[in-house]
């Protein structure tokens, strides 16, 4: 059953012979290994620590790490950093430059990296370098398919002895498996035992260059698969305030196949998840105050999620519409935003953005990467600095309201794991001036509608101006507005009444006969006035045809109007004659109890008559 | 007396009033008078109002129909509308062009559909114009977005066009009462939700525009109207195949007026030209094509078309012809000999075939009961059933009782508009009765004419009540008035407790319409507002549960499946698989080919084997039936089991619907008949939930949506193998295995 990996120890056998009689780099020796790969999740991550000891009479500034291609292939994230002094006051000190090197007349099946030493070595001195390698897809399933029922295993392929262009002192390896997995099998050499979930092969000594002992192991993994095929990241800061990031992920379950029926039944009988060669969710941890977070797909929200904050992190558990078995795909999008003034910082009259390059999700791989920051409109002078290397380039994106659109930064990534989440570098000019080009649009497009739409009442767009009905619609107008204006009239007329009114009231309370007179006679010249308006308004009112049917209204409405008026007039006379002459309050009001009456008619008839003309 | 009583006390008052208030009393006086002034200055004044209430009915239309976007999410609803919102991104994507000569290979396989031509593409131009729009204003919206509020941008369009209706058919008081009441009415809603992007959220809106412009050119006469109702006719025919409600209700009304001897000029410029203008319009529009001169639905508009010319010629021979005894031989020739050509051209016509007889869907309408006997296709959707009164109760409310009303007022003041708006309504209303569905029809109908009963109701006690408010206002004004005086101003005391009615029937009036605000809200909010994509549920502890299967489902299909996979499912839910899932389905909620459907229903309802040879000559990759024995929900598809069964023994007879039945009942436990208890459909749900318990304290097995043991527990699959279920268990997916190699 396992021919493949029979046939594979075998080529690295061979692999292994050939590399024994290739001439050494220098005269370097490692004088202490240990290398630790920890399979818990579905990456690969080993953390070597290498004591390097100069044996030779030159100096070396450079170091040779290599790694069996296979592994190499699949490397997605390496660092080597060294570390001085001993026991508990080592430090670790910056990371030193690798670059991957192709020396001629190497065998291909070993990939090597150059590690630039941080001064160079003497002769005699020792180095300790610590190297952190994450690898994916080295963990192949096996079998390749399985069912619902079965349990997840996978296998790991290594070498016990460290494949090195140096001599190597003595060596150890281990293997930490996750916790309680069950181990199908694994390779057995001299000197290897198993201590709880880890494995432990060593230590060697004295190994020769390129020492090479293929082991397998092969053990259950109930960790998620989850890769993402692709991830596109788009984080676009507006400088009102916000920083919207949006991820797309195209997400796939690349562990064994399911074969077979998915049968719902015994995936919800199962009590435990856990032991389901599924996975149910992902968890994403945004940074604090993240808001508005949304988690959808292309056919509409997706409800299954849920989110915990606290001050330090934002946690999503993010739970696709099914669970995805081996080989299942799926493909959301969840989108969050964040206060600007955490991200973007001012230095030397630029701008930068400050912000993670990797997914938020936890234990995700990326086979690809793609990350597009879109700055405001009108962003100049645009750099980036990235801890690693990436792919570049620019683009342009249009948004709401956007007239040049805006500069967008593409930065590409293969193959990102979890340690890349480190932060990159976005600097940009921008002047705040440009802020305000938005809203003054709106506004701007709110003034040309509303200027429209007074044009447009105001101006006459009739196209035949000497036509018969557009004549009449412009008499018709004119005879509104004489209309119109013989209300005018009218009200302050009975304004005037009012006034007269009040003073007779004023009379009865104060006995002051004067005042009284003059009110009336102010009246009396305000309303003759009025009535002088009056006259030409009628005049031409019935010069129109159109206002026949108004015009004896208007005119009965005139001369009730007069009729008030005497009325009134002669009321007034009356009571200031009586008191005049001194007769009782009762007297007088005997005397001008009929006018009252009439009055009273009479002004509700006028009320009544504007009322019906203003329908019209 | 108490009547009496009012202006005296008022006309004393100021009198004996003390200094301090005296004193106010100028000032108040004043006020009122430049109060009165400023009301007098302008008809600004009224028309400022008149256009805020329409603003504030404008966005009350709008938001009221956006409960589905808050409560669940901006989604696009039902079934059709997923087919709407696919050809409407197919036409934002591809152009115009691509999309009129679109033939579909994901429906209808192996078939397919050439969308272009079996389609009114006037929901999707407009959405697609909307959106080209926006973005032409650098709104760079999503068309989903624009999708899912084109129902409620059209529904506010719709309160306008309403206001003006009712403006032309009585006054601008009953135009905004319409303009309101149609903004909330449920009729209408139910139709225009947010989401609900189908054909009828344009529809309503085109119709009662040319319904509007037509009714504008009868009474002027203009030919301009007249255009733009043809246009308006253009638009409804290009969105909705309810077009055909306008081309015959518009001639049935100028019979009418014939008949009635209203016949004018006007009359004659308006029908004339919006007839010609708006069947050549028509005619472009591919899926509706020669159907104006060639359909036997279409023949009533041409008849009365041609009556037309007969009434003007004769009009102009009567005028002529000064000889009475002359013209009267002259007329009988002329009209029996127009009879007479008319119905020989009708008969020879529909004998050679070259006019089309009435489709089913119609006879359907006039005849409640054919669809039942002839047409199982259409009887079995839900919404063409015969309506409820309930429905109307719930759909209308009050206006079910002010529609009545309304009609007095029109008969009371009859002119060629209230004739026109009696005719619609009545006849839509007999429609609405016909199907549940076209209730949306009448509801125009309806609110213009309610309103104005409204309109008119309260227009009169008002004039009542200001009539008699006069008096006090009069007398407080007047200074010195006598307390003493035994002559009385009597001013319309005719009726002592008039003023006391008119407010309380005022109150009435304004009670009803608020009742009548909840109750649109309230059906909005609970019946109107769910996607039926999502389904809601209440918990045990008053929480939301949300059923998300459908979309589940869907998005494992699109996600799970190889891209040219088939997909076989009853035809209800053939849209969403395209839209959503986005593979080829075999038959889906277009219903044109009512064989490709019995085919399926056949498939359903045979045995394994059976139906195992039908889905492999159909290239079936998938089966997906939908199965509420979890969670109990109800319109599943072993409650649609029975229509599968009728539509297919409907073309294949070895199909028979007795054998799924036990003495005509149809059920699902032990006592089901073995048919039914080893068919497809049946093993297809029931696949290993013979094993599950639902409910406590039942066995498992239990079918909650039939509350039912079922009666097959053991069910085993042969050549099906399960693909998927949803969480819920709502929607089941099955893979259909290769055959197996010959021994």
């Amino acid at each position: 059953m396992k021919n493949s990996s029979v046939v594979d120890l075998l080529l690295l056998l061979l692999l292994a012979i050939t590399v024994l009689t290739t001439p050494a780099f220098s005269d370097l020796v490692l004088s202490k290994v240990e290398r630790r790969i920890d399979v818990t999740s579905q990456i690969a991550r080993v953390t070597k620590t290498l004591k390097v000891v100069n044996s030779g009479s030159e100096s070396v500034s450079e170091f040779t790490l290599t790694f069996p291609k296979f592994l190499g292939n699949n490397l997605a994230y390496l660092t080597v950093s060294h570390s001085e002094g001993k026991g508990k006051a080592k430090r670790s000190l910056a990371n030193l430059s690798v670059e991957e090197a192709n020396p001629k007349g190497m065998p291909d099946s070993v990939s090597f990296y150059t590690v630039a030493l941080p001064k160079p070595l003497s002769k005699g001195d020792t180095l300790t370098l610590e190297v952190v390698a994450a690898f994916t897809n080295v963990l192949q399933p096996f079998p390749e398919k399985i069912s619902q029922r079965d349990i997840h295993l996978v296998m790991l392929q290594e070498s016990a002895q460290y494949l090195s262009p140096y001599a190597v002192e003595s060596q150890s390896l281990s293997v930490k498996l996750p916790h309680n997995a069950r181990i199908e099998s694994y390779t057995k050499l001299e000197n290897t035992k198993v201590q709880g979930s880890e494995i432990k092969y060593g230590p060697y000594k004295n190994l020769a260059q390129y020492s090479y002992a293929p082991i397998v192991v092969h053990f259950e993994s109930k960790a998620a698969f989850a890769v993402a095929e692709k991830l596109v990241r788009e984080i676009e800061v507006s400088h009102w305030g916000n920083v919207q990031v949006t991820e797309h992920y195209n997400l796939v379950h690349r562990g064994a196949q399911l074969k077979g029926e998915f049968s719902r039944l015994e995936y919800q009988d199962r009590p435990n998840p856990q032991g389901v060669s599924a996975f149910r969710h992902l968890l994403a941890r945004l940074p604090p105050r993240a808001h508005s977070i949304y988690y959808r797909d292309d056919i509409g929200n997706i409800s299954t999620s849920q989110m915990k904050s606290d001050s330090k992190k934002t946690e999503v558990l993010i739970e696709p519409r099914f669970p995805l078995f081996g080989g299942w795909k799926t493909f959301f999008t969840i989108g969050y935003g964040l206060p600007l003034s955490d991200f973007l910082f001012a230095s030397e009259g630029k701008r930068f953005l400050d912000i993670s390059f990797g997914s938020p999700m936890l234990d995700l791989v990326t086979e690809k990467l793609i990350v597009q920051v879109v700055l405001p409109e009108g962003s100049k002078d645009i750099s980036v600095t990235t801890p690693f290397a990436v792919k570049q380039s620019h683009e342009i994106k249009y948004s709401h309201l956007d007239i040049a659109g805006r500069p967008v930064v593409v930065l590409e990534k293969n193959n990102v794991v979890p340690d890349h989440n480190q932060n990159i570098q976005v600097y940009y000019k921008f002047s705040n001036i440009n802020l305000l080009s938005e809203p003054l649009m709106l506004i701007t497009g709110f003034f040309v509608l509303f200027i429209t739409c007074i044009i447009y009442t105001r101006a006459d767009f009739s196209i035949s101006k000497s036509s018969a009905a557009y004549l009449a619609k412009l008499q018709w107008d004119e005879v509104l507005a004489t209309v119109q204006e013989v209300q005018n009239i009218i009200q302050k007329c009975l304004a005037a009444h009012d006034k007269l009114e009040a003073s007779l009231r004023d009379l009865s309370r104060t006995g002051d006969i004067q005042t009284c007179k003059a009110a009336r006679k102010s009246t009396d010249s305000s309303l003759k006035d009025l009535s002088k308006e009056l006259r030409p308004l009628l005049a031409s009112l019935q010069s129109f045809p159109s206002a026949s049917q108004i015009s004896p209204k208007v005119e009965e409405l005139v001369a009730k109007e007069r009729e008030l008026q005497e009325k009134l007039m002669a009321k007034h006379t009356t009571v200031v004659e009586g008191y005049e002459k001194k007769s009782s309050g009762r007297d007088i009001e005997n005397r001008i109890a009929s006018q009252q009456q009439k009055i009273i008619a009479l002004r509700q008839e006028v009320e009544d008559l504007l009322e019906f003309i203003d329908e019209i | 007396m108490g009547g009496k009583q009012d202006p005296t006390t008022a006309n004393g008052s100021p009198k004996s009033e003390p200094t301090a208030t005296k004193n106010t009393t100028p000032d108040l006086l004043n006020s009122f008078f430049s109060f009165k002034s400023l009301k007098l200055k302008t008809k600004q004044q009224e028309l400022l109002l008149r256009v805020s209430i329409l603003g504030l009915v404008y966005v009350l239309a709008f938001i009221a129909r956006l409960f589905s976007v808050l409560r669940y999410e901006s989604m696009i609803h039902e079934f059709d509308p997923y087919f709407n919102y696919r050809t409407t991104l197919f036409l934002t994507e591809k152009g115009f062009h691509e999309f009129w000569n679109w033939f579909d290979s994901e429906s209808w396989y192996p078939l397919g559909r050439i969308i272009g031509g079996t389609l009114y593409p006037g929901l999707m131009v407009t959405a697609a114009l909307i959106y080209w729009a926006l973005r032409f204003l650098r709104f760079f919206v999503h068309i989903r977005e624009v999708c899912v509020l084109t129902a409620p941008f059209f529904a506010s369009n719709t309160t306008v066009v309403a206001y003006f209706f009712g403006k032309e058919i009585w006054d601008t008081g009953a135009g905004l009462v319409a303009a309101a009441l149609i903004a909330i009415c449920p009729g209408y809603i139910s139709r225009s939700v947010a989401g609900s992007y189908d054909n009828e959220a344009v529809a309503i809106f085109a119709l009662l525009l040319t319904f509007y412009l037509f009714v504008k050119a009868v009474k002027t006469g203009s030919l301009s109207w007249a255009l733009g109702s043809a246009f308006g006719y253009f638009y409804m025919v290009s969105a909705w195949g309810g077009y055909v409600f306008i081309i015959n209700l518009v001639p049935l009304y100028v019979l009418v007026m014939l008949i009635t001897g209203r016949y004018s000029m006007r009359l004659y410029v308006a029908y004339n030209c919006m007839y010609i203008l708006g069947m050549l319009l028509a005619m472009q529009i591919r899926f509706v094509g020669f159907q104006h001169v060639q359909s036997g639905e279409h023949m009533g508009a041409m008849g009365v078309f041609l009556l037309m010319q007969v009434f003007y010629f004769l009009d102009w021979v009567k005028y002529k012809l000064n000889d009475t005894k002359l013209f009267q031989t002259f007329l009988k020739i002329t009209v029996t000999s127009a009879i007479l050509v008319g119905g020989i051209a009708l008969g020879v016509g529909t004998a050679s075939g070259y006019i089309s007889p009435w489709t089913g869907r119609f006879y359907s309408l006039l005849d409640p009961t054919y669809a039942k006997d002839h047409i199982p296709i259409i009887a079995s959707v839900s919404e063409h059933q015969p309506t409820a009164w309930s429905s109307f109760m719930f759909d209308y409310h009050i206006l079910l009782f002010l529609f009545p009303a309304g009609l007095y007022f029109c008969f009371k003041r009859l002119s060629d508009a209230t004739i026109f708006i009696v005719m619609y309504g009545l006849t839509s209303l007999y429609f609405a009765g016909v199907m549940v569905r076209l209730i949306l029809v009448a509801t125009p109908a309806v609110c213009l004419i309610s309103a104005i009963a409204v309109s008119a109701t309260v227009k009169n006690l008002t004039s009542l009540l200001r009539t008699k408010q006069k008096v006090p206002q009069t007398g407080s004004t007047k200074g010195v008035g006598s307390s003493k005086s035994s002559s009385k101003v009597t001013l319309d005391q005719s009726q002592p407790f008039q003023k006391n009615g008119a407010i309380a029937l005022l109150v009435g009036v304004f009670y009803l319409l608020s009742r009548y605000a909840i109750h649109c809200t309230w059906v909005t909010s609970e019946a109107y507002s769910s996607p039926s994509i999502v389904l809601a549920a209440r918990g045990a502890h008053g929480n939301r549960i949300i059923f998300d299967d459908y979309r589940e489902a869907y998005y494992w299909l699109r996600q799970n499946t190889p891209t040219d996979a088939k997909v076989m499912s009853w035809w209800d839910y053939g849209y969403q698989i395209t839209a959503m899932g986005n593979r080829t389905v075999i038959v889906d909620n277009n219903t044109w080919n009512n064989t490709h459907i019995a085919t399926v229903g056949r498939a359903m309802s045979s045995y394994e084997d059976e139906a195992y040879d039908i889905m492999r000559s159909l290239d079936v990759n998938y089966v997906l039936v939908v199965f509420g024995g979890v969670t109990g929900y109800s319109s599943d598809d072993i409650n649609k089991f029975l229509w599968m069964v009728r539509i297919g023994g409907g073309v294949y007879p070895v199909i028979k619907e007795p054998d799924y039945l036990v003495n005509g009942e149809f059920r699902v436990d032990k006592g089901a008949s073995p048919k039914m208890l080893n068919c497809l459909m049946y093993k297809l749900c029931y696949y290993r939930f013979g094993e599950l318990v639902t409910e406590y304290g039942k066995p498992a097995g239990y079918d909650r949506a039939r509350g039912v043991e079922i009666g097959n527990k053991d069910i085993k699959l042969e050549h099906l193998e399960e693909a998927y279920t949803t969480s819920n268990w709502i929607v089941r997916i099955y893979r259909v295995k290769p055959p197996t190699n010959r021994v």
